[in-house]
């Protein structure tokens, strides 16, 4: 069952922080009332829009015949890069990204036209009425082709410390390997969807589903040709993003707007989830390769790690991912000299974005397959090699020079050995793998060590409106935006406990731009660190002139003075909240203000590609369990035990909620999500009848997730730490644990590649791959026996 | 017109499109948002409604995919949405819906996004069980809704906490005293009596129309006169052809209002199957006969989809995937079609010609499937290959059936599903079993017969290399799995203690 309680009295004695209060919008939700973009009623006469797509990867647009079209009954425009007032490029931080097209064709998928109707269907027929000629050019889709080329969306960058090469060189042994690694659809439940209503003062009202509203409302303004003040941008909730609507929300609501400034009525975009998966960005697949050399006890003396993200077409964030890659090559070892590369290849599909973690987990990925090859060529135990490499006092500089200063995963990782039982396990496992000729087993304990900051210094700032109403009711606005991981639940927790009153005088809903603006991206585990210390010092800037009026009209002392429960206590009495505000408010003192944050202490030298890019790192570790069938390749999880640092928890159950959703998402990754092109650069697995997430069969009959006891040394809002990403990457364990278990077919000798995702296929493949190293080593041996 | 209930009220509808599904209705022209479109092809379970069967007089309530089920087949139907489970706007905790409440309780919801659907799948849960039914229950109901957010274990303790509230609210839709209840109680009166004058219920609207007969005679007697129009049963393949592919259907009669397709019975001559029938309404009788069939029916889909999809559906649509062809061919089962010219019955095997391709008549339907009774020492295996567990569709299917007399195999069939264009029979791997003895050589050795059977294709599920490794290795599993039985069925102590139990299957991961 699950670690925390339900039943805590909530709000006592003012004290919100740590405990488990439900969702803001739990009731809603179950009730069915909770209301997503494309819930809202339409108004009569508004419209729908619908992207008429290429349906090559790669070449020109010959023609285009847009009536068969127009014939569809209800069809009141279609728009083209023409009818675009400003800028047709939409790239968040560099440009190459485009709305657009009436030329050249990059991507399977990609927009050209967009069908204004008066119905969703209609739209959506007359899109695929539209008939366009091209000329077609060979796609770009192998990797391994576009590094030979060194076809870059940006140039690479490169992490150095040491000489890796000679240190390789110089070691008693060294391996090399690589890894094709699949990439993820985000899968949000909620698609893409957006709706721009012209305002009465000219510009543009927009209700979207996105993670970065400040970015949309810029985009919008641009493609319009308009300053940012014509656009506001409402975001209530969203129905699931996990990077998924950081920078992909921003085209369809950019179209939306297009079709209303022409049309003068409100415009729905939405997106049917088969066109989501087609024409939105991805988790970058990366192919990935390594060469390390360590000592007789498994220490690693030095790597060379190359890193290449398939970026697709555009740069998008892929700049950030990539380099995200690089910082979390070594996970939570040393490497004393590594050389690490990374490539940011551009690719004829749609360009691959944000996803949480954002490229660290598909560089933590190769620092978990170097330790475990590490291993199995020593003939040593997994987490033996791992704890020995770990970062430690004295060893403890990252690639990027960064100092680790925080040892926690040493003793994570013995209460995990214990409370997990893993030398036991390990034990009874290898003693059942003897005797089963079908089903293996196979355990692994993986560890995570994940920077929190956005790598892009200027993001890594946050802002709030707070405003308490003269009864003493409290609301919040704040940057973030909500999509299911409780952040507008904990901003309400951090103002209660910063003024000691219940949760239920708090009210945090919908973003909105014009109410807190220049906001950065609810991204990067970052929403809960920024704006709830944006939020924090906006209370504190009240409760300041609170305590500054409460001493002059009661005549009392400042330092005697507090908020508890409800109350404000001075050393003459007390007073209520509700009392003081309203007190307050007869006297003539503000009760709202802004508050602003900005993370301190980061930088990153790209030039000497060092610095300071992280504030701090979050830490956890999964120990997981797996059965294969070496017949068939299939797989599944058994256990999976978790113990996970997220500081001093603000609220056990919303963080309890991101790790276990996390940890199945990221196991998900590696195991049944097969993302697939086919050979003309068109995605394969476009829909969920073919793309399959985990089911709730999947999740481990045993699932035991725990938070770590600890303070994050870091000053962050209330000793918390950053929850939403670093989970992510404990599904790794999962795909460790499988090659644990194909580890078994050559009795621990040898552990056969295996390019995630570990679909039945991929795993069957790998026994062979095994089986096969069994025969050439034994004919080896027998050959070495009849020379002898 | 057609006539049902939708939460606490009647409705009659004259006139809708014929492919209009019910979340379109409920959404667009009920202003019932709360069930969600996540997906629009029934893989998702956002749209997750409940459906009511009124059967002698008592409403049997059951989950299905709003987003597949068309508005028309809900006649003479209660539906349940999101909307009915809360009366009150803005209830606290304690007035929610028990299963609202776990879910609240429990942390089930992030985004909530998938919320409404599992709602409404732990409701027809909670309406179908008087106690937790354990997880293997829980994890057949939720298998058809995806979330994103959880991982699913905060669901799983929902399930279970639902049923454990001792004072049940007053706002409880499932409360036998509530007025929402008594108000049903009136109006299932009142439709049933309206249902009875009705004779053949129907829309019809210039080109479009859509019809409900109501026996077979008037079935055949529509198909004669509108060749053209489409059956549908549960629409959970034709639904996808109109939202993934835009391919509507103007023209469409209801197989699910004619008594002779929805029957299930058994005599001496076999098993007979209505081909409207929906799956879950005979998977269990069929599986006390056929056990061994049990895991491939319980993967047919989701349970919403087995709740509403149909053998004879699966059939007419020829699909080279369809889990239960295999099965059905493998057991020698025949079908038999009807039109105004009469009936003929012919093999399964027979029936696929093609690629989504059959010997069905365009004025003929297909009135029932036929298992033959299952024969003595007759030894059945079922095997399917997926991605994932739950609500997949299979790389390969497998189905092997045979006699087993003093371990020599006779009356060898053996059926595959996604190795060629129609489910179709290895007739080389029978040739290659038939006569000889059970042994893994000869299992093996059969195996090997996989390429002059089938050269299957490469696509998004898997490759052709892996399907024909994966369906060779098969044949081991079948030796592995039969092995230990039938070595417990001889005398011989020896041979008892030389095998130990042997692991064949990897566990179910939830169980």
């Amino acid at each position: 069952m699950r670690h925390f309680k339900t039943d805590k009295p909530t709000g006592q004695k003012g004290n919100a922080i740590g405990q488990s209060f439900i969702h803001e919008s739990a009731i809603k939700q179950v009730i069915g009332k909770a209301v997503y973009v494309d819930d809202k009623a339409e108004e009569v006469n508004s419209l729908h829009a619908y992207p008429v797509v290429s349906t090559i990867a790669h070449g020109n647009i010959v023609s285009i015949d847009t009536t068969p079209a127009f014939a569809v009954q209800g069809v009141v425009d279609i728009f083209s890069t023409k009818d675009i007032p400003g800028t047709n490029d939409i790239g968040p931080v560099f440009s190459g990204d485009i709305l657009l097209t009436d030329e050249l064709i990059e991507y399977h998928g990609q927009p050209i036209l967009l069908v204004v109707a008066t119905s969703y269907k209609a739209a959506r027929i007359a899109a695929r009425k539209v008939v366009i000629e091209y000329q077609t050019l060979a796609p770009m889709l192998d990797i391994k082709q576009a590094i030979k080329e060194q076809h870059w969306v940006r140039p690479p960058h490169a992490l150095n410390r040491g000489d890796a090469k000679q240190a390789i060189d110089n070691a008693p042994h060294k391996i090399s390997g690589d890894l094709d690694i699949g990439g993820q659809e985000h899968f949000y439940l909620e698609g893409q969807v957006s709706i721009a209503t012209p305002t009465e003062e000219g510009g543009m009202f927009i209700q979207c589903s996105s993670q970065h509203p400040s970015e949309v409302q810029h985009l919008v303004a641009k493609v319009l040709k308009q300053p940012f003040n014509y656009v506001t941008v409402e975001m209530r909730r969203m129905g699931g993003g996990f990077g998924g609507k950081e920078t992909q929300a921003a085209p369809w609501t950019c179209l939306a707007a297009l079709a209303a400034f022409h049309t003068g009525k409100t415009v729905k975009i939405r997106l049917a989830r088969s066109d989501d998966f087609k024409s939105t960005g991805k988790r970058h697949p990366f192919y990935n390769t390594y060469q390390v050399g360590f000592d007789q006890q498994g220490l690693i003396e030095g790597v060379d790690i190359n890193i290449n993200g398939y970026c697709g077409y555009s740069p998008d964030l892929s700049d950030a991912i990539v380099d995200r890659a690089l910082f979390h090559a070594d996970n939570a070892y040393y490497y004393p000299n590594a050389h690490i590369n990374g490539n940011r290849c551009k690719t004829n599909t749609v360009s691959h974005t944000a996803f949480r973690g954002f490229g660290g987990p598909q560089g933590m990925i190769m620092a978990e397959q170097l330790v475990d090859d590490i291993a199995y060529y020593l003939k040593k135990d997994p987490l033996e090699i791992r704890k020995l490499n770990l970062y430690k006092p004295g060893r403890d500089l990252t690639p990027y020079k960064q100092k680790v200063e925080q040892f926690i995963l040493k003793d994570m990782i013995a209460q995990m050995e214990e409370e997990g039982d893993y030398w036991a396990r390990k034990e009874a496992i290898a003693a059942f793998n003897k005797t089963s000729p079908i089903i293996k087993k196979g355990l692994s304990l993986t560890p995570v060590k994940f920077g929190i900051s956005f790598t892009v210094q200027h993001l890594n700032q946050a802002g709030a409106l707070l405003v308490i109403y003269s009864d003493g009711s409290v609301h919040v606005n704040h940057g973030g935006t909500e999509m299911g991981q409780g952040l507008n639940t904990k901003i309400a927790q951090i103002v209660a406990q910063a003024f000691s009153i219940d949760m239920a005088h708090i009210l945090v809903n919908a973003t909105r731009t014009d109410k807190v603006p220049n906001t950065s991206p609810t991204a990067a585990s970052s929403g809960t660190d920024l704006n709830g210390m944006a939020a924090l010092n906006a209370a504190n800037t009240i409760k300041q002139r609170l305590f500054e009026f409460a001493a002059q009209h009661f005549d009392v002392s400042l330092e005697q003075m507090q908020l508890s429960d409800n109350q404000l206590v001075h050393e003459k009495g007390q007073i209520s909240f509700a009392e003081l505000i309203n007190l307050a408010y007869l006297n003539r003192i503000s009760l709202s203000t802004t508050g602003y944050y900005a993370t301190p202490e980061i930088y990153y030298d790209r030039e000497k590609a060092e610095g300071h890019p992280f504030f701090y790192y979050a830490y956890g570790l999964a120990l997981s369990e797996v059965e294969i069938d070496i017949l068939t390749g299939e797989n599944t999880v058994t256990r999976t035990d978790i113990l996970h640092d997220v500081g001093s928890s603000i609220n056990p159950a919303l963080d309890i909620g991101q790790i276990e959703g996390a940890f199945i998402q990221g196991m998900g990754w590696l195991t049944t999500e097969d993302l697939s092109w086919n050979e003309q650069g068109a995605l394969a697995s476009n829909a969920p009848a073919t793309y399959k997430i985990p089911a709730i069969g999947d999740t481990p009959a045993v699932f035991n997730v725990k938070l770590y006891n600890s303070q994050n040394p870091a000053t962050t809002v209330f000793k918390s730490k950053a929850v939403g990403e670093p989970p992510f990457m404990l599904g790794i364990s999962v795909w460790s644990a499988i090659r644990n278990a194909l580890a078994s077919i050559t009795d621990y000798q040898y552990a056969p590649s295996l390019n995630p995702p570990a679909t039945p296929e991929a795993v069957l493949e790998a026994v062979q791959a095994a089986q096969q190293w069994n025969k050439t080593t034994m004919q080896t041996t027998t050959k070495e026996t009849s020379h002898a | 017109m057609i006539q049902f209930l939708i939460n606490n009220e009647m409705v009659q509808l004259t006139q809708f499109a014929p492919n209009l599904s019910i979340l379109d209705w409920l959404r667009t022209n009920m202003g019932k948002v709360g069930s969600k479109e996540g997906c629009a092809s029934g893989d998702c379970g956002a749209c997750t409604v409940v459906i009511g069967d009124l059967v002698d007089g008592q409403w049997q309530y059951k989950s299905i995919n709003a987003c597949l089920m068309l508005v028309g087949n809900l006649h003479g139907k209660h539906l349940i949405t999101v909307e009915a489970l809360t009366t009150k706007a803005n209830p606290s905790l304690e007035e929610l819906h028990p299963v609202q409440r776990a879910m609240v309780e429990c942390h089930g919801s992030q985004c909530g996004f998938c919320t409404p659907g599992f709602i409404m799948s732990l409701f027809a849960l909670y309406m179908n069980y008087a106690s937790y039914p354990g997880k293997e229950a829980v994890i057949q109901a939720l298998g058809g809704n995806l979330c994103r957010c959880t991982g699913y274990q905060p669901i799983l303790a929902a399930a279970e906490k639902c049923f454990t509230y001792t004072h049940e609210s007053t706002q409880n839709i499932s409360n036998k005293d509530h007025r929402f209840s008594q108000q049903v109680k009136a109006l299932t009166l009142s439709l049933e009596k309206d249902l009875a004058l009705n004779s053949i219920p129907a829309i019809e609207h210039g080109e479009q129309y859509f019809y409900l007969p109501q026996n077979l005679t008037q079935l055949c007697e529509l198909k004669a006169a509108h060749p053209d129009a489409k059956f549908v049963a549960g629409a959970t393949d034709l639904s996808v052809e109109f939202s993934q592919h835009l391919a509507y259907s103007e023209q469409l009669i209801s197989v699910r209002y004619c008594p002779e397709l929805m029957q299930f019975t058994q005599d001496e001559t076999g098993i007979h199957i209505g081909a409207a029938l929906p799956y879950s309404e005979f998977i269990e009788s069929f599986c006390e006969i056929y056990p061994e069939a049990h895991e491939l029916f319980e993967r047919i889909g989701s349970l919403q989809i087995r709740n509403a999809g149909s053998l004879g559906g699966s059939i007419a649509n020829a699909s080279p995937i369809g889990d239960p062809a295999p099965l059905l061919i493998a057991l020698d089962a025949s079908i038999e079609l009807q039109s105004t010219r009469g009936t003929r019955t012919i093999p399964l095997a027979e029936f696929f010609v093609d690629y989504r391709k059959t010997q069905l008549a365009n004025d003929e339907v297909i009135v029932a499937i036929h298992v033959p009774p299952r024969l003595s020492n007759q030894q059945l295996s079922c095997h399917k290959i997926s991605k994932r567990i739950e609500d997949d569709i299979s790389a390969v299917c497998l189905v092997l059936s045979y006699q087993l007399t003093d371990y020599t195999m006779h009356a060898v069939k053996c059926a595959m599903g996604g190795m060629a264009s129609t489910p179709a029979l290895a007739h080389h791997i029978a040739e290659a079993l038939n006569g000889k003895l059970f042994s893994l050589e000869n299992l093996q050795a059969a195996a090997q017969k996989m390429e002059e059977d089938f050269q299957p294709l490469s696509d998004v599920r898997a490759t052709s290399a892996y399907r024909l490794q994966v369906s060779k290795n098969l044949f081991d599993r079948i030796w592995y799995q039969s092995a230990g039985n039938m070595i417990l069925s001889t005398s011989s102590a020896d041979l008892n203690a030389s095998v130990p139990a042997i692991k064949t299957r990897i566990n179910h991961a939830s169980l």
